[in-house]
């Protein structure tokens, strides 16, 4: 089944075009790196793919038409992880986290052993169970990042959504999250991640999708999408391409020059 | 987590005190009826003197102090996790100044004294007028921040309008009378106050007690909170008019009774460890403590000069404030 479909989706921010008619689908088992320069839209295209935002076009989530879904049963094909890391009241750890069980409760139910044992595998698998009860407005914006991101693996949908989820993480915690992503992608799920960090979204997206001024410019194997001409005319960089066992390896080094 | 294990303790502490604050708010007063001798009267079917006293000033002055302090509790907590802001509270949607224009206007054309009702009546209209222009305004995407301007926009009307009866006065005494009825208070008030005002009270307290795992969600924001699942249009409707109907019908009987809704659920927030769904019933039943508290405080410190309740919660709220904002100044900053 097709976790994600998006056809001639456009957007339209204050009577500015962000997106214009955009289309592409989302398999299981896919790790997808969202990338593009500042203001290409990355973010645009997550948020109104959750109808967080007014949209033209139509998108399909887990097989049905997004816009005939109410909001538990978008939550519980997508989860969301947002750029902004807000925590508005001094809560612990563990709440944040188990948060991301709400779609699933029924009423006013309190947390099953199976609601449990999932807050638990999350919190593991982003390494944050050493401080489960300390308050979670109180952490470092690095680890605020990590309880958010084990809240959206809480809410175990097949489609998770990150926007720019390794921002603030140390190296270790960046390649932790990647591998992580890549074995939810193992396990048949798929994750849709809007990445700066050239170099990561080239070693660990099993497909990128770059994004240029509102529209999809490439998208395919890293290999494809991330070329010299691309960096050059996307982004401006001129930049070093290797590879490493057996995986690429992208690192910007310089603004291109006009001429070249 | 001990917040977990003492939030039940919480409860029944908050309740248990409750229980006891209404009992003693319907021993205190003029007539000096000893405690054993008001209990009786209040059961039995005797309709002697003691007995109207008891049923017709006290028990429903007891019943409306604290249902009021539970509608401002409540609506303060749910106010402050829906807006996600420590400063919001009841009065912020401007419910309360428009029932207290509608008040004030009912004072100014005499129609309260035609017939008794008139006052709340108007006042819960004026209520009703400012959650349709706030609803209207907000819109069906419009979000906390277009919810506070629009609040604040109303207020400032209501409260120019009230100025201008005011200003407008006929003669000295209408002026003196809007002035007081708008300090808030309980004394006078009846059981038609109570069967006018508690059913109104109780559908904006199940409207705003539904809200708690919303508002849990909406601590990591609106966007995380839609995707877990929560609608966020219905949750601003049901903040927006549960807050209207509880708080339009406290307003409408007991004038604007400031700082408890914002005060009550600062002091318990971090006794529930912080947890908004958590704070709703505790801030209900905290509202409800520092209104009989306040209702009794008046009638003991000054039996003779009616002293009116909103400025004895204002005279003791401010500083509390001010001391709880010095006191969690350094997290703030």
């Amino acid at each position: 089944m097709t976790l994600l479909s998006v056809e001639n989706l456009s957007v339209e921010l204050g009577h500015r075009p962000v997106l214009h008619r955009l289309g592409f689908a989302v398999q299981p088992g896919e790790f997808i790196g969202l990338i593009g320069p500042n203001g290409a839209g990355k973010s645009t295209l997550l948020r109104s793919v959750l109808n967080l935002l007014p949209a033209q076009g139509q998108v399909r989530l887990c097989g049905t038409d997004a816009a005939a879904m109410n909001a538990r049963q978008r939550a519980a094909c997508v989860a969301y992880l947002a750029q902004e890391r807000e925590i508005a009241w001094a809560v612990p750890v563990e709440m944040v986290v188990a948060l991301g069980r709400s779609p699933h409760r029924p009423g006013f139910a309190a947390l099953t052993d199976k609601d449990r044992a999932i807050v638990d595998a999350a919190m593991r698998r982003m390494d944050v169970e050493a401080f489960r009860h300390r308050i979670a407005t109180e952490l470092s914006g690095g680890e605020k990042a990590r309880v958010l991101a084990a809240r959206a693996l809480a809410q175990d949908t097949p489609l998770l959504l990150a926007d720019e989820p390794t921002a603030g993480l140390d190296p270790a915690h960046q390649i932790a999250l990647m591998r992580l992503f890549d074995s939810l992608a193992a396990d048949g799920r798929s994750v849709v991640a809007s990445l700066h960090d050239l170099g990561l979204a080239a070693r660990w997206c099993s497909r990128l999708i770059l994004l240029d001024r509102g529209r999809i410019v490439a998208d395919g194997p890293p290999a494809s999408v991330l070329t010299p001409q691309s960096l050059r005319a996307i982004y401006g960089v001129e930049a070093w391409f290797g590879e490493a066992d057996g995986a690429p390896i992208v690192h910007p080094l310089d603004l291109a020059t006009p001429e070249s | 987590m001990s917040a977990d294990r003492h939030y039940p303790l919480l409860l029944a502490l908050l309740a248990a005190a409750t229980v006891a604050l209404f009992l003693l708010s319907l021993t205190v007063g003029p007539a000096g009826i000893a405690f054993l001798e008001s209990m009786k009267a209040l059961v039995s079917d005797k309709a002697d003197g003691v007995a109207l006293i008891m049923r017709e000033i006290r028990l429903p002055r007891a019943i409306l102090g604290g249902m009021i302090g539970a509608t401002l509790g409540l609506s303060g907590a749910v106010l402050q996790g829906y807006l996600r802001n420590p400063l919001a509270e009841p009065g912020l949607l401007g419910i309360s100044a428009s029932a207290s224009l509608g008040a004030v206007l009912a004072i100014y054309t005499g129609l309260s004294a035609a017939f008794a009702l008139a006052l709340p009546l108007a006042a819960l209209t004026g209520a009703v007028a400012a959650v349709l222009v706030v609803q209207a305004l907000a819109g069906q995407r419009g979000g906390a921040l277009i919810v506070i301007l629009a609040g604040i926009a109303v207020t400032s009307f209501a409260g120019a309008m009230t100025s201008l009866a005011l200003n407008l006065s006929p003669n000295p005494f209408a002026a003196l009378e809007i002035m007081f009825w708008m300090l808030g208070s309980l004394t006078d008030r009846s059981m038609v106050h109570v069967w006018l005002s508690a059913p109104f009270m109780l559908v904006g307290w199940l409207m705003l007690a539904s809200l708690g795992r919303a508002l849990d969600a909406l601590t990591l924001g609106s966007e995380t909170a839609a995707s877990m699942g929560i609608e966020l249009r219905k949750v601003q409707f049901l903040a927006v008019f549960g807050t209207a109907a509880s708080v339009g019908a406290a307003t409408a009987v007991a004038g604007a009774i400031g700082f408890v809704g914002l005060v009550v659920p600062h002091i318990l927030r971090p006794l529930v460890g912080a947890r908004p769904s958590r704070l709703l019933p505790a801030s209900a039943l905290g509202g409800a403590c520092v209104v009989l508290t306040a209702d009794i405080l008046v009638r003991i410190i000054a039996p003779e000069r009616d002293l009116k309740l909103g400025v004895l919660t204002a005279i003791v709220g401010a500083p509390f404030f001010l001391w709880l904002v010095f006191r969690t100044r350094r997290s703030l900053l």
